[in-house]
């Protein structure tokens, strides 16, 4: 019941796993190397914002520098690595296909990290772009895209495989999200990059592109997770699961105009603007569906679950931010309030919580419960399993009410208002920046957590004898038949 | 929901849809937008950017200026730009202001002041040098960084340079402006949106007395189909180009 492979007769499993296990733990370690370079760059990034004389003189580490650095290892170092990872593994486990050519997988992700890391090196030495998530140099804009496009490929292959035919949930959002990224890469790297289109019509293609990228990769990605492991731990199906159809294909439609509505005020056409604040409001209505499906599932599980298992807390962090991520859209749409949220850090924390609290919630829980099953041996400590939930969940919460506190009270209010000087909002945001600084520490201290904990499982021989026996700590899980009963 | 191919096309169908709807429907409205000739002033606005400013709007993208300083103006009911002390501009922002500007970096956070009309300020390229050498030199609230990697210091052989900056130095030495900094400075003094366009200014409410607030406008205009308007020629004449501060 609690065993590390209890899950799957190794007849069944067994090649399947064998043939993920050396592509997704290069994709997974990349990844995580990428984390902790994110978590360094943007730390340097928090401390600098209150206190600026930290690194101040050094130009590749300046402000401007090191922040788009920190947010683009994060995205595309961390975020596309994990996401790539745990689409290989939903895709295998769910059309149950092997691999095919693991080596040459391997080589093309290798292409993938080289990219990423003379990516960031170039926005350090100053060829950022500066459109926000977009900010990797022109260089090795097509040099990542042929490096995604080979990863991709070779999960299809393994849908293709499947022996499955079968698509649950997960696999729409899997498969969609692996297809909309070269797509919204392409096409703003085209017109913005390549054969840039003139005047504010940047401002548009580069707000389409950021709110796609947030939501068509990694809230999707994120979704894909919380629909696969929610009825995987509790062993129940989804609850109301006819709607999520209807939930996939209304949330694609909308989520993919919302994001003119990082445009409110600026100088675009005002309906653009409206267009996209209605798409907010229309995403009401899936959302109500995922809260059904998530939610509804949970509660029908017990809520008692959540206490023994570290996975299933990670997908209902995820679950409960998504949807706060969703509220956030509308209220952050609605006329008046617009004004006060613009250009402060409360859209800014927005876009964190999405892809901290959403998506790489999802992942770490993900990879809490594939590694172990991939290698057949315990995670070494249960400790820093806890110690990662906690750190991971205290700093998410702190840094993004810190960052939406200050910049509704603080700058909102501040910006609005013309007799209050910039000195002044400069001043008061101080304390907010340093909890965010905080919330950063912590952060840090469990991606370190995790880091470790990887590292010791993946290197360390001596937990494998004690395999078999041990129990994955923390790790507590019952057979789930009704995940697989719509496969037959 | 049981074929992959099905899943594609849709997907694909879904961001094709978003893409011409705003992108695409963007860019045929307004995407060849042209700058407003005056004929009084035998003049296009915007005027193209000078070589120095052309240089300096590079380094103000490589150095990230964007991602604490935004450069589009909202007044009336999106915003006080307009009535802070200093005035952050003299009217909102339109898309035909950012004609001339070959990476338009509107941003999106407000760490420090807007820039859009840093120029059209009361400030001249030594208070600028100062400022980014020693940003904590006039307020030190100022949370800016130190832009001192920009300057170099230089013996003084012969006559101080007319250059260097009033600040505290060792000896026989001078602190001079980079090429980078005197065209970063360039390019910030060249920011300033003070012509009003006559089929902009037009969307607009009609301008509030001196003492009020400033103009209100129903939303962001572009003007886009509007540019060669018959209106826009009777109101060329009549509508001189803003004051500076």
């Amino acid at each position: 019941m609690s065993d590390a492979h209890s899950q799957t007769s190794p007849g069944e499993a067994g090649p399947i796993h064998t043939s993920l296990k050396v592509p997704l733990l290069v994709l997974l370690a990349f990844a995580l190397l990428h984390l902790l370079a994110a978590s360094a760059l943007g730390l340097i990034a928090a401390i600098q914002l209150h206190t600026p004389g930290f690194f101040a003189g050094c130009e590749y580490v300046t402000f401007g520098r090191v922040y788009p650095a920190a947010i683009n290892e994060l995205a595309y170092g961390w975020g596309v690595n994990a996401g790539l990872a745990v689409a290989l593994w939903l895709t295998a486990r769910l059309a149950r296909g092997t691999v095919p050519q693991g080596g040459l997988l391997v080589v093309a992700i290798v292409f993938w990290n080289l990219g990423v890391k003379l990516g960031v090196l170039g926005i350090l030495a100053g060829d950022s772009t500066t459109f926000a998530w977009l900010e990797m140099p022109r260089y090795v804009g097509p040099f990542l895209l042929i490096a995604y496009t080979l990863i991709a490929a070779w999960v299809v292959a393994v849908q293709c495989r499947g022996v499955a035919r079968w698509l649950y949930a997960s696999q729409w959002y899997v498969l969609a999200s692996l297809f909309w990224f070269p797509w919204l890469w392409s096409a703003a790297q085209l017109m913005l990059v390549f054969a840039p289109v003139r005047g504010t019509v940047q401002a548009v293609v580069a707000a389409w592109f950021a709110h796609n990228f947030l939501s068509l990769w990694f809230a999707s990605l994120g979704l894909a997770l919380v629909y696969y492991f929610l009825p995987k731990v509790l062993g129940r199906p989804i609850r109301g699961y006819y709607l999520s159809s209807m939930a996939f294909w209304l949330f694609a439609i909308f989520t993919t105009w919302a994001g003119a509505a990082r445009l409110a005020g600026a100088p675009v056409p005002a309906w653009t603007q409206t267009a996209g604040r209605a798409a907010n409001f229309m995403l009401l209505v899936p959302l109500a569906i995922f809260a059904v499906n998530f939610f509804g599932t949970l509660r029908a599980g017990g809520l008692r679950a959540l206490r023994h298992s570290i996975v299933l807390r990670f997908m209902a962090v995820a679950a409960v931010v998504f949807t706060l991520w969703m509220l956030r859209g509308v209220v952050g749409a609605l006329p008046g309030l617009t004004e006060l949220t613009g250009l402060t850090w409360f859209n800014t924390a927005g876009d964190y919580a999405v892809v901290y609290g959403m998506f790489s919630m999802a992942a770490f829980g993900a990879v809490y419960y594939l590694a172990p099953r991939l290698l057949r041996r315990a995670w070494p400590s249960a400790i820093l399993i806890k110690a990662h939930f906690w750190f991971a969940t205290t700093g998410l919460v702190l840094g993004v009410v810190a960052l939406s506190c200050g910049g509704i009270f603080v700058q909102g209010i501040g910006l609005a208002n013309a007799k209050v000087p910039m000195a002044e909002i400069n001043t008061g945001m101080v304390f907010w920046l340093h909890l965010a600084t905080f919330a950063g520490i912590l952060l840090t201290l469990g991606h370190l957590a995790f880091f470790v904990n990887f590292f010791k499982l993946v290197l360390c021989p001596r937990h494998r004898s004690a395999a078999a026996a041990a129990p994955v700590p923390a790790v507590l899980l019952r057979p789930s038949p009704e995940l697989q009963a719509p496969a037959r | 929901m049981n074929r992959a191919p099905l899943i594609f096309l849709g997907a694909f169908l879904v961001l094709a849809f978003s893409w011409a709807g705003l992108v695409l429907t963007n860019q045929v409205g307004y995407g060849s937008l042209a700058p407003h000739f005056d004929d009084t002033e035998n003049k296009a606005y915007p005027a193209q950017m000078a070589g120095p400013a052309a240089q300096g709007a590079a380094v103000y993208q490589d150095l990230g200026c964007a991602y604490c300083h935004t450069q589009q103006v909202r007044g009336g009911a999106q915003g006080a730009d307009l009535t802070r002390l200093p005035k952050w501009g003299e009217r909102d922002s339109y898309a035909r202001d950012y004609l001339r500007d070959t990476r338009v970096q509107l941003g999106d956070l407000r760490v420090g002041p807007d820039l859009r009309n840093v120029g059209a300020r009361d400030t001249d390229s030594t208070a600028l040098y100062l400022h980014l050498y020693d940003p904590a030199h006039a307020n030190p609230a100022w949370t800016m960084p130190s832009y001192n990697f920009l300057f170099e210091q230089r013996p003084i052989t012969g006559e101080p340079s007319p250059l260097a900056l009033k600040v505290p130095v060792a000896a026989g030495f001078e602190v001079l402006p980079t090429p980078r900094a005197v065209a970063l400075v360039a390019y910030l003094l060249s920011l300033k949106d003070t012509y009003d366009y006559p089929d902009e200014s037009q969307m607009n409410t009609p301008p509030a007395p001196p003492k009020t607030a400033a103009p209100a406008k129903g939303g962001p205009p572009v003007g886009a189909t509007s540019v060669k308007s018959p209106a826009s020629a009777a109101t060329d004449a009549a509508k001189p180009a803003a004051a500076k501060p």
